[in-house]
């Protein structure tokens, strides 16, 4: 069945899945629904002890058996260690068929090929996966689905209990022999546990662990003692030089300095850009840069942001120690001054579900004026791809990106027009990640599109005169005129994984890669 | 012309390609491998590209074969041309304007 990005959605992936073809941004808007609770064992003896002496002894008290969900989160980004180490004890368990319900997975996992291979790992549920474990899932390794979901998707799966987790595992910078976490302190500070917080409120069982256990009470806690079964102590949860940089010097990429000036002068020319607007961007060159040189207008024209969210780069924390925006939101940190920071008292945490869950009563990202996205690719309707790469193989995480798009008012995507030969703007994107619906602005080094849905706005950019404006077709015939009108991606017929819409209907599907072919002659 | 001995031209970097090519038996005809970092996007292209250069050179024979890092028509044009020239030790008096376009 064709959905409302004119992806072909095949039926027995509908009928497998129970899912519904993707419908458009507002389908599931103001439709009521009950959520889901986790099956609790209460605690009220006071000489129970939560500690555990090994993740076996965990597994076992939690009741680990074949066929279960686990889930993680991804704080520790490529210095995650806490994944394998728990897949190693389920691996050595002998447990087979488990479901991996992962904010996202990455380089950091590649460990979990061979047990993806012997059955041990079945299904995959994470905002994307990089490393060996996507070129596994592209080939086909993968018994079951990779479901590829938005930081919001997951919660709102979480939530109404499409996946139902029974054991989750929570990676604690430090935490008490009571099971209070903080994402701060110790060996491997990561500054905030955004993503785990659905997991502590609708797990069946958590176990946090820990490399650094401190004296009860660990408080404030970002997961508190009341949703926590086990505290495991263990060596180490993460490599501290790979949770995060230091800040990403500010590029001297012409290209890029060029779509961020281009990035900036929309922002400034368009109406939502006055005092206490809101912002988020991202950690790519040219969303720094623009970052930096939105500040400089900002200062000249006494415009104050009201709040910026996400995930936070020093750029958006030197705002914040400026004066130049009123609290910051952070979901996530992505360098080690965005972590120093989390100190300061208008530098708020907030869970992912807040941040971007569309089946709540109004989250974060709505309140967006401007966000500031990149995109593998963006086609002629507008239609972004942030997963698949155009050799097909699964090698990005939509993140963000599809939440905040459709919260904010105005979503620029920045993407150079070609990348090496491939033409970053196309016809038609290989999958779609983020439905052209949510995407107002795109920016490249040749202009700028407007999604022609925004006649406000580029009614705007005409009259400011700020920025040189293109059709995307244009943008695309320029892209093609140079490096030549690219064939669609040769798959094999296999679904190996969905991509799902925020809402839990299905955006697109990824099929299996095969080696290319060429045509007889 | 022919192509008399092994020759290569061009490199391994983003955007370029190496182009090697190499002696066969006259009248055994052009044999092509293509890898190739877009060898799905433009993998038709590329060998069309290759074919063509190799027809105006009026080259019948040879092995050819190219890694593609991304490179444009016009570069891939220019690698093959370079590499069968070498292959006929000539490195000055080039045609252009002639069979090199």
């Amino acid at each position: 069945m064709l959905n409302a990005v004119g992806r072909e959605i095949p039926d027995e992936i509908l009928e497998q899945t129970g899912k519904e073809p993707f419908q458009g941004n507002h389908y599931k808007d103001g439709v009521p629904f009950t959520k889901s609770g986790p099956t609790i064992i209460p605690v009220m003896n006071n000489e129970h002890s939560k500690l555990v002496k090994d993740l076996h002894e965990a597994l076992v008290k939690c009741g680990a058996h074949d066929g279960m969900t686990i889930s993680f989160h991804h704080h520790f980004r490529d210095g995650d260690l806490v994944v394998c180490m728990v897949m190693e004890e389920i691996h050595r368990m002998g447990l087979k068929n488990i479901t991996i319900c992962a904010s996202s997975l990455g380089k950091a996992h590649n460990a979990l090929v061979p047990m993806i291979e012997d059955g041990t790992i079945t299904n995959i549920e994470s905002s994307g996966v990089r490393g060996n474990i996507g070129k596994a899932i592209s080939e086909g390794k993968l018994q079951g689905l990779a479901v590829m979901r938005s930081h919001g998707g997951r919660v709102r799966a979480i939530v109404t209990g499409e996946t139902h987790v029974d054991i989750a595992f929570i990676g604690a910078p430090t935490c008490d022999d009571y099971g209070n976490c903080r994402g701060v302190g110790g060996k491997t500070d990561c500054g905030v546990l955004s993503y785990s917080y659905v997991d502590g409120n609708h797990a069946d069982k958590c176990v946090a662990i820990t490399d650094c256990l401190v004296p009860y009470p660990n408080y404030p806690p970002h997961i508190s003692q009341t949703k926590i079964d086990y505290v495991c102590v263990v060596d180490a949860i993460g490599d501290p030089s790979k949770i995060a940089t230091g800040a990403a010097k500010p590029t001297t990429d012409q290209r890029k300095l060029l779509m961020a000036e281009y990035c900036t002068q929309v922002v400034a020319n368009t109406p939502y850009f006055k005092d206490g607007f809101s912002y988020q961007t991202g950690v790519g060159g040219a969303s720094i840069a623009s970052t930096i040189s939105l500040t400089k207008i900002m200062e000249e024209r006494g415009i104050k942001m009201g709040f910026g969210v996400g995930g936070l780069t020093k750029p958006m924390c030197d705002l914040l120690d400026n004066g130049l925006v009123r609290v910051l939101l952070d979901t996530q940190d992505f360098d080690l001054d965005a972590i120093k920071n989390v100190k300061n008292p208008n530098h708020h945490r907030i869970s992912a579900g807040a941040y971007a869950n569309p089946l709540n009563k109004g989250a974060f990202v709505n309140k967006l004026d401007y966000v500031i996205l990149a995109s593998l690719e963006v086609d002629i309707h507008f239609n972004c791809n942030v997963v698949v790469g155009s050799d097909g193989y699964i090698t990005g995480a939509q993140g963000g990106h599809p939440d905040t798009a459709q919260g904010a008012k105005c979503t620029i995507v920045i993407c150079p027009l070609l990348q090496g030969r491939i033409p970053a703007i196309c016809t038609d994107v290989t999958t779609v990640t983020t439905p052209g619906e949510s995407i107002d602005v795109v920016v490249t080094d040749y202009g700028v599109a407007v999604n022609p849905k925004r006649q406000d706005l580029l009614e705007a950019l005409q009259k400011a005169d700020c920025v040189p404006l293109k059709t995307i077709e244009e943008l695309r015939d320029i892209a093609y005129s140079i490096v030549g009108e690219p064939q669609p991606v040769q798959f094999a017929d296999r679904v190996v994984g969905i991509i799902e819409a925020r809402d839990g209907t299905i955006m697109d599907v990824v099929r299996q890669v095969k080696p290319f072919a060429f045509k007889e002659n | 012309m022919r192509i008399k001995q092994p020759a290569v031209a061009g490199t391994l970097e983003s955007s370029d390609c190496m182009v090697t090519v190499e002696p066969v038996e006259r009248g055994s005809g052009i044999s092509l491998e293509i890898d190739s970092v877009v060898i799905h996007q433009y993998g038709e292209a590329i060998r069309k590209t290759v074919l063509e250069t190799l027809d105006r050179l009026d080259i019948a024979d040879g092995y050819i074969r190219v890694n593609d890092k991304g490179a444009l028509d016009c570069t891939i044009k220019a690698r093959v041309e370079c590499a069968a020239y070498r292959s006929n030790g000539q490195r000055s008096q080039l045609p252009w304007g002639g069979v090199i376009q």
